[in-house]
Order: structure tokens, then C-alpha cells, then sequence
């Protein structure tokens, strides 16, 4: 493992950050699929998106975009963290499939 | 060429290239068949992950629920897409880490018990019986309308290919076929959205179509005395919203059939790379879905207004679908209420006749079809796997007989899957229920059980053995007792009213987040209460949170961290 830049975080660290970035997601996942399409989905209806009430635009539309873009932000941004905390999988120690006993 | 002319030669082609995928992925060893040689690319298994979860619900019921059901049809919406959210962030990743075969591998091991491992098992076999009771019941609805057969048969054929690729295949075969019936499902429910959408407001995207319609609709609705197709809550109460989207997209997560579909590629980051892919092709269909609810109801209320109940006698597919039951045209009257009208029109017809009730042409409607065929197909084959799996390789290989050669396993996994199948196709014949409902069941336990369990597992080292165990039979039991307390007019003979009615105002189909929550309290009060899990469990903790391989000198290094 000599090829492995020194990491700018310790293990410990990635996963902390690893914690918080979890939890950002899934409060903006909360808000948006509860908050903002079933508990405020009624006051938000008075407001015109396009032709439709907001809150059954959400609710039927917008949290589904959300959601897509949440995982994509998951995926680019744990990328991120892997390579500074020098964890992530190098080509030639991948994990081999599992014995068969 | 007539409809069953045209359904015959889409449903010919899409089998045979079934059948042709799986003679070209045979497999020959265990890890073939259970996880693919974990050699699936992340694009690849996203679209293996789209078929596998689009079900028969998802395919053929759900945009009429959806249609019937106006806003508070959002449940099924998001509450089969939101789960994807909770699936990359809490799950994916760190169980393709782990790297085994199925979900009671992870829980045995992480657990250090084989009874674990056997509760987990059992559950993950009751939870895709429940499940794919409705797919074969779909493959039998589809059949009996368009290739005029009977359910029976159209049921025996979907088994026998089903069997044929998922026998020779196993995971392998089954992976590659649904990256082809994704191919078929999505083309199939789009094309006739496209068309409906154009015609309609002259722009083609459903998406933005709907801008249009829905405010014709509601004044629609307006005019005939119904409330806003847009308004919430009008069906279900805003818990009951709340809970049943909370326990679909919990139950996501948890259902081991779409777990194991991440075991199949070949790294973590392939595994986060999926889920991102899975939810992509799933919002394509998810988010037309609604435009379909909005136009078939639209047509329907349309042409009520224009001609009446009678008049709409006189059209070609409300006579086609009447001679299926699914309409019962004979409660039909002039001057009947439109709320009457919709209540004789059997809500899984709604994508199905889409394409006849807006005069698309013949091929079309063969098209999608097939579509529902390839939708429910897909997903019975997942199941397959993981009843095989639960079987041959927790039960039998894990338990019964450790000592079973690579040769035997493969032999046992087969032949669970046969006997597998031939369950299902049973429950297909004589199907427990409604198809959108048996499937919801199948998420309130699936996240009661797994899903608590599995996230602790992962999140929380200290978590041990007495708590997930304990944790795992509460929540189980609680949901299980439940929903048949609450359903028992349908699920137990000779009783006609629900043994109660709601608990504490909470449906059948949400009183999966109680078993959730109870399932959480107890494994927490559980494990405070008895020793902490033995250190190289805790190691194996460790160990899958992060992407590489930690040498032993980094996991003493924790472990002396942790204290």
C-alpha cells in the first residue's frame, strides 16, 4: 500500500463526516417528501406552479426529482471524501466474490 | 392486425429474448448464482434494480390507484421512490462491503447467531411470498385480457418461463433478463404516455402535459360535483398519509429482494453508483405515472359528461373490458352519479386500457402488454432468488448440512427455486386479495423486521445479539397480528367485518411504522440490557464502513479507540 498518497483525514474523521453529510441528506429528504408534500401540502396548494398547486406538484412530482438528486449528491460527494481519507478501493485488492465454503 | 394478433408477436419476441438471455448466462458455480460473480456493472444493475422493484403493482396498478385515489395516491409515488433515498445513504453501500450471498448472511454473521440467521431467513421467504402472490396474480390479469386465455394458464406460462431462466441462470440469468424486461417495461409505459400527452395539450412530455390537464380536470370535477382531483386528504387522513408513506419507503429499504440486487456489482462504489441509476430509470416511470392517473380519469369523466352512462355503453373498449368483469357496465344507468361510474371500473384496468381509451393503435396496446408481463415477470424471478437463497444457502447450506459441496448447493438453489415457483403460481391462481394491497402488507413487514435491524447493525456497533433478535420477532409479530385483526374480513374465512378497525387511527397498510418503531425501542432496550457483541462482530462493524479492506493493524487501532 506504499502507492497510497498520504490522506489529509484520519479514518475516524471520514466517518464523522460521513455521519453529517448522511444527516444533511435525510433532513432535506424529510422536508421535502413530509414537510412540504403531505404536512404543508394543503397551504401550499394555494400556490400555482405552472398550472398545478405546489403541494400536489411536490407531492406527485418535485419529490421524486429531489430524491434522484439527493442520492447523486450522496454518491459524488462520499467519492470526495473516499480519496481524502485515502479509503477508497484500489483496482487490485477489490474484494474477491465470496469463497463457496 | 387485431389487438391479440399484435399482443401474440410482442409477447412472442419479448419471451424469446427471455429465454435466449438465459441460455446465454448459465451458471455453473454458487456465486454465479446468487450474486452474479458480483461482475454486474453499476448502469447495468440500475436497470436490474428498476425491473426487480417495478412490479405488477407498480406496472399495471398503481397509476389507476393513483387515478382513483387523486392526491392521496402521492403515498405510493413517493413512498416507492423515497425509500431509494434511505436504501444509498443507510444501507448499500456498507452491506456490498460486507459481501455475502443474501440479507440473513449479513444479520447470521453480524448477530453471531443462526437464529438469527433462521428468523431473518423465514422472514425474508414470508415477506416475498406475500409478495409475489400479487405478481403472478398480474401475469394472470394480463393474459386473461389480451391472449384470451384463462388465468390459470396465462399463470402456468409465466412460471414456466420464470422457471426456465431462473433455474439455469440464477442470478446471472435473472440480472440480464431484467436488464431486458426493464428495457421492455419502460418503452411499453412510456410510448402510449407520449402519444396520450401529445394529443391532449400537443406537447408530448407527460411532465409538463399535466400543467395542462389538471386544471381542466378539476374544473371537470367541479362541474360534476366531485371535489379537486388536487385537493389532499380526502381518501386517507394526513396520519394515515404520513404513516404509509413512512412504512413504503422504510419497507423499500428493507425488502431483501432489492438488497441483494447490490451484492451483484463489483465495489462499493458500483453499489452507490446503482442505487443513483435504480432511482433514475424508476423516476422515468414514476413520475409518468401520475400523467396517466390524470388522463385516463380525465377521458373517462369526459366523455360521462358528454354522453352519459349509456351513451358510454356504445364505446369499444368500455365492451371490451365489460366482457373481462373488470367493467361491470350492467350497475350502468342514465342519470347514474359519476362516483358510481367510477366505483364498477376495476382500478387495475386503468394503464391497460389507457391505449384503447384514447384510440391508439392496435400495436400499442400488445405493447404494453407486454410491458406488464416483462413488470411482473422481473420482479417474480427477484423473489425467486431470494426464496431460493433463504433456503438453499442460509437454511440448508449454513445450517442443515455445512459440509455441502459448491455442486450441491447449486443443485438444492435450484431446486427451491422450482418448488418456489410452484407456491407462487398457486397463490397466483388463488390470489389472497387485491395486488396493490397484498404488496403494501409485504412492506409493512418488511420494515418492521429488516430494516430496523439492519441500519442499527450498521450505525450502532454496540447493537447485539438478544437486542436484533428480540427487536426482529417484536416488530414482526406486532404488524403480522395487526393487519389480520384489521383485515380479517379478507384474510380469514367466514369472518365479515375487521376484528378492529384502525390502531389509534393508523390503517392496515400503515401500522407497519408501530412494528418499526417498537422493533427500534426493543433492540435498543434490549441490548443495553445484556453485553455488549463480541470484538471480532465489532471488527466486522468496522470493517464495512469504509470502501478498501482495513488491515488488522487499523481494526486493533479502533478498537483501542473505541475503548
Amino acid at each position: 500500500m506504499a502507492d497510497v498518497p498520504k490522506p489529509n483525514i484520519d479514518r475516524v474523521t471520514y466517518w464523522r463526516k460521513t455521519i453529517r453529510r448522511s444527516l444533511i441528506l435525510l433532513t432535506v429528504w424529510f422536508v421535502v417528501g413530509y414537510g412540504m408534500s403531505i404536512f404543508l401540502a394543503e397551504p401550499l396548494n394555494a400556490i400555482n406552479f405552472g398550472g398545478i398547486p405546489l403541494g400536489f406538484w411536490m407531492a406527485q412530482q418535485g419529490s421524486i426529482f429531489v430524491f434522484v438528486a439527493l442520492i447523486l449528491i450522496y454518491v459524488l460527494s462520499m467519492q470526495q471524501l473516499d480519496r481524502e481519507a485515502g479509503v477508497e478501493e484500489v483496482e487490485s485488492e477489490l474484494s474477491p466474490p465470496p469463497s463457496s465454503h | 392486425m387485431s389487438i391479440i394478433g399484435w399482443t401474440f408477436l410482442w409477447v412472442g419476441i419479448t419471451f424469446s429474448v427471455y429465454i435466449g438471455i438465459a441460455v446465454w448466462s448459465r451458471v455453473s458455480d454458487t456465486a454465479g448464482f446468487y450474486v452474479a460473480g458480483q461482475g454486474i456493472p453499476a448502469v447495468a444493475n440500475g436497470m436490474a434494480v428498476g425491473a426487480d422493484w417495478m412490479s405488477a403493482a407498480s406496472f399495471i396498478s398503481m397509476a389507476g390507484l393513483v387515478s382513483f385515489m387523486g392526491f392521496d395516491g402521492s403515498v405510493y409515488l413517493m413512498g416507492w421512490t423515497g425509500g431509494y433515498v434511505l436504501l444509498a445513504i443507510l444501507l448499500a453501500p456498507f452491506l456490498r462491503k460486507f459481501g455475502e450471498y443474501t440479507v440473513p448472511d449479513f444479520v447470521g454473521k453480524r448477530y453471531y447467531s443462526n437464529t438469527a440467521r433462521v428468523v431473518a431467513a423465514v422472514a425474508a421467504i414470508f415477506v416475498s411470498f406475500t409478495y409475489v402472490a400479487g405478481q403472478m396474480r398480474g401475469v394472470g390479469v394480463v393474459f386473461s385480457r389480451f391472449l384470451e386465455v384463462s388465468v390459470t394458464w396465462g399463470v402456468i406460462i409465466g412460471m414456466c418461463i420464470v422457471a426456465v431462466y431462473a433455474v439455469l441462470g440464477g442470478m446471472k440469468g435473472v440480472t440480464w433478463t431484467q436488464v431486458a424486461q426493464y428495457c421492455v417495461l419502460i418503452v411499453a409505459y412510456l410510448i402510449p404516455v407520449f402519444a396520450i400527452a401529445y394529443t391532449l395539450t400537443g406537447n408530448p412530455i407527460p411532465q409538463i402535459a399535466i400543467g395542462e390537464v389538471l386544471p381542466r380536470l378539476d374544473g371537470l370535477q367541479q362541474e360534476l360535483g366531485l371535489g379537486t382531483y388536487s385537493g389532499p386528504f380526502s381518501n386517507l387522513s394526513m396520519l394515515n398519509v404520513f404513516c404509509i408513506t413512512v412504512v413504503l419507503m422504510t419497507g423499500t429499504a428493507g425488502l431483501p429482494h432489492v438488497i441483494v440486487r447490490f451484492y451483484t456489482v463489483k465495489d462499493v462504489k458500483s453499489a452507490r453508483w446503482s442505487a443513483f441509476w435504480a432511482l433514475l430509470f424508476i423516476g422515468l416511470l414514476y413520475t409518468a405515472a401520475p400523467a396517466v392517473a390524470m388522463f385516463s380519469r380525465f377521458y373517462i369523466l369526459d366523455s360521462f359528461a358528454q354522453v352519459g352512462a349509456t351513451g358510454m355503453q356504445e364505446l369499444s373498449w368500455i365492451q371490451n373490458w365489460a366482457q373481462t368483469g373488470l367493467i361491470q357496465t350492467g350497475q350502468w344507468s342514465e342519470g347514474m352519479s359519476p362516483e358510481a361510474l367510477l366505483s364498477t371500473i376495476d382500478r387495475d384496468i386503468i394503464v391497460l386500457a389507457t391505449p384503447e381509451l384514447a384510440n391508439l393503435s392496435n400495436w400499442v396496446v400488445g405493447l404494453v402488454a407486454a410491458g406488464g408481463l416483462a413488470a411482473a415477470l422481473s420482479t417474480a424471478s427477484g423473489l425467486m432468488i431470494v426464496i431460493s437463497s433463504s433456503l438453499a444457502h442460509d437454511i440448508y447450506g449454513e445450517i442443515i448440512n455445512p459440509q455441502a459441496t459448491d455442486q450441491r448447493r447449486l443443485l438444492v438453489g435450484r431446486i427451491a427455486i422450482f418448488g418456489g415457483l410452484i407456491v407462487a403460481g398457486v397463490l397466483g391462481i388463488y390470489p389472497p386479495g387485491f395486488v396493490a394491497e397484498v404488496v403494501a402488507f409485504a412492506f409493512g413487514l418488511a420494515a418492521a423486521s429488516f430494516f430496523p435491524i439492519l441500519v442499527l447493525g450498521i450505525f450502532w456497533k454496540r447493537c447485539n445479539r438478544q437486542g436484533a433478535v428480540w427487536g426482529l420477532v417484536t416488530g414482526l409479530a406486532f404488524t403480522f397480528i395487526m393487519i389480520v385483526l384489521m383485515r380479517a374480513h379478507v384474510v380469514v374465512p367466514g369472518v365479515q367485518d375487521p376484528i378492529i378497525e384502525s390502531f389509534m387511527g393508523i390503517n392496515a397498510q400503515g401500522i407497519g411504522i408501530v412494528g418499526m418503531v417498537l422493533n427500534f425501542i426493543v433492540t435498543y432496550v434490549v441490548t443495553k440490557a445484556t453485553p455488549a457483541p463480541p470484538q471480532e462482530v465489532q471488527d466486522i462493524v468496522e470493517q464495512i464502513r469504509y470502501p478498501r479492506t482495513l488491515s488488522a493493524e487499523e481494526l486493533r487501532e479502533a478498537a483501542a479507540e473505541a475503548g
